[in-house]
């Protein structure tokens, strides 16, 4: 199984009892893409997944490598590799084993197979736990070898399926690094299903952000970082504070204030309308009056609960250390104040 | 000094007073199991004439007595065999979630509570001579004279079979829900077809399982008795080793010598298991999880 051009996801939808968990997902991706689809739970970001995996049959649509149709055939005939959130590593085989496994299912003479898996424990810094069973290993040395197992038949498209959601803080900031070396030294085409915005956005070279089921957006981390399509997209990608008001004239009004912003989609005068600011974006310096009622230290900064004189509550991140009771006049610049349709 | 509560105290030697709770239940195998198992090894020692021995002698020096081992084995192992290969496709076809799947599982189990005498009396019924298989092929002309299903080694065949499917049946599918799906998808995706995934993934896991299934149906086979009488030929090809007991007991009134039987028995049915555990233990017997989570 060799490489392609583009592989093509067209109306894909998946029902389940009825209910729709995947709804008319069109994707394009490139050779040598990292796409990230990210949402919440129970968006349908592993439905996709398990749709192009070819572990879950497609209720509508279809899926294209270059000319040749995919969700028809079963896992074993589309040739990609797939990381699953549990690994899902054989218990009663070898490290080496299970990494050899897709190479002797596939047919590869066993003196190549055997160079293959070398380098791929080599890949993964497991050189010492070649001959252990995976419940010998910790939880990231686990992660790796799925890793390696999945990337050693150097697949068409690595499927990921929350890989990094089961490991600590620390192993999980580690192995990303790992994923996104591995990415680039090998130049895998992949496919990353992940609920956590800053492993999409750290890893991908596009978002493709779903909720209901639906693609809420499809764009780069920027794109998606600094402009979010809409309310549900701004909320999941880290604009804490959203506050529910009224958009007229230019000016977005709740409670007793009344701010320039950035309108982002049709919005209709005197319609209500939905203003969202990252935490980190408020300002110390401006006109609203307003008095801390919860500080967090986060270390370099610190976290800070504020309500204006008003009665509006703002989140937002400073590294003055502000404490609870504190007076301050925050200012919410209006390039990075997007205003919504509700 | 400080006082230390004496559970924690006790706790420091190994001792756990909960575990007085299972004095009852220690009391109750003492009393239903070793205390008459005790006795029957006594009996089986004390004959009315000869040594200590003589009883053991006369059976293995009889023909007639020593033959019910392998007529026991003969009958014993196939089935058991039989009841755990049949079980394998089957469960492996029903370790998902489908519709009807409770239905289904209740059909094949039902069995287990019919009992034996009513099943030999449904075979008598259905394979006997004037039964409905051979009434329906004499009919079509298939054959002329009944052929011989039941009252002969085959009945009590059958009779094992539709006893024990089900018991290894239950036990195989919950040892197959017991692997982690996710294994067989991840063959999958990694290029293995159903038979690959089957044979190198699934079965390698279920084998400890098979084995120990293998060992209990066995068991059930081994101390056959109502059918061997009812559906089978007593006095001849399905003269089992309980068989042998029991006319040793109450025709012959020799106690010595249906104890002697009886272990006998026992100690031909854990040569068996201990063979079949000893091969278990060559295989992996690990988790079936495919990791964390």
């Amino acid at each position: 199984m060799t490489g392609f051009d583009r592989l093509r996801l067209d109306g894909v939808t998946r029902r389940f009892a009825g209910a729709d968990a995947l709804t008319d997902l069109t994707l394009e991706i490139r050779r040598g893409e990292f796409i990230a689809l990210l949402g919440p739970s129970g968006c349908g970001k592993s439905t996709a997944l398990n749709c192009l995996a070819g572990l879950l049959p497609l209720s509508g649509g279809s899926i294209w490598r270059d000319d040749t149709r995919l969700d028809t055939l079963p896992p074993e005939k589309r040739g990609f590799g797939m990381v699953f959130q549990n690994y899902a590593l054989f218990p009663h085989m070898s490290v080496q084993k299970n990494i050899s496994f897709g190479l002797s299912m596939r047919g590869v003479p066993r003196a190549e197979a055997r160079r293959r898996t070398t380098e791929a424990i080599r890949l993964v810094h497991l050189e010492e736990h070649a001959r252990k069973l995976p419940g010998q290993l910790s939880g990231g040395q686990q992660q790796r070898v799925a890793i390696a197992r999945a990337v050693v038949v150097e697949p068409s498209l690595v499927l990921m399926d929350e890989p990094l959601s089961n490991l600590d803080a620390k192993l999980r900031l580690e192995m990303r690094t790992e994923i996104r070396r591995l990415h680039q030294s090998l130049g895998l085409t992949t496919v990353y299903v992940t609920h956590d915005q800053e492993e999409a956005l750290s890893l991908a070279d596009r978002l493709v952000v779903l909720r209901d089921g639906r693609v809420q957006q499809i764009g780069t981390p920027e794109e998606v970082h600094t402009r979010p399509a809409n309310r549900h997209v701004a909320d999941f990608i880290g604009f804490r504070n959203l506050l529910p008001g009224r958009f007229s004239s230019a000016f977005f009004h709740t409670e007793g204030v009344r701010v320039k912003g950035t309108p982002v989609g049709t919005l209709e005068d005197g319609g209500p309308a939905v203003a969202a600011i990252r935490p980190e974006d408020v300002t110390l310096t401006g006109e609203l009056d307003a008095t801390v009622e919860v500080a967090e230290y986060q270390g370099r900064e610190i976290a800070a609960e504020v309500r204006t004189d008003d009665g509006l509550v703002l989140h937002l991140r400073t590294d003055r250390r502000l404490a609870p009771g504190d007076k301050v006049r925050i200012g919410l610049p209006a390039d990075r104040l997007l205003i919504f349709p509700s | 000094m400080t006082t230390v509560a004496l559970s924690h105290r006790l706790a420091d030697r190994g001792i756990d007073r909960q575990l007085l709770l299972l004095v009852p239940a220690t009391v109750f195998v003492v009393a239903l199991f070793i205390y008459p198992f005790a006795y029957g090894m006594s009996v089986s020692l004390q004959p009315a004439q000869g040594g200590t021995f003589a009883a053991y002698q006369a059976f293995f020096t009889d023909a007639y007595q020593r033959d019910t081992i392998t007529t026991t084995l003969a009958i014993a192992l196939p089935a058991a065999l039989l009841n755990v290969l049949a079980s394998v496709p089957i469960a492996y076809r029903m370790r998902g979630r489908f519709r009807g799947k409770r239905l289904l599982t209740t059909i094949l189990v039902v069995p287990i509570t019919l009992g034996t005498v009513l099943t030999a009396e449904g075979l008598l019924n259905f394979l006997g001579p004037a039964g409905w298989v051979n009434r329906l092929l004499t009919t079509i002309g298939l054959i002329d004279t009944p052929l011989r299903l039941t009252n002969n080694y085959t009945g009590v065949f059958l009779s094992l079979v539709i006893t024990g499917f089900p018991f290894a049946f239950l036990l195989v599918l919950s040892y197959l829900s017991g692997i982690d799906p996710s294994l067989e998808r991840a063959a999958a995706t990694l290029g293995a077809g159903w038979r690959q995934r089957f044979l190198r993934i699934t079965l390698p896991l279920l084998a400890p399982g098979l084995a120990t299934t293998f060992c209990l149906t066995f068991v059930l086979a081994f101390s056959v008795f109502p059918s061997a009488i009812l559906v089978g030929d007593p006095s001849g090809s399905t003269r089992v080793i309980s068989i042998a007991a029991y006319e040793a007991a109450y025709v012959r009134y020799d106690y010595a010598g249906a104890s002697a039987a009886a272990i006998i028995m026992g100690a031909v049915e854990l040569l068996v298991i201990s063979v079949v555990l000893g091969l278990r233990a060559l295989l992996y017997t690990g988790s079936t999880a495919g990791g964390k989570g």
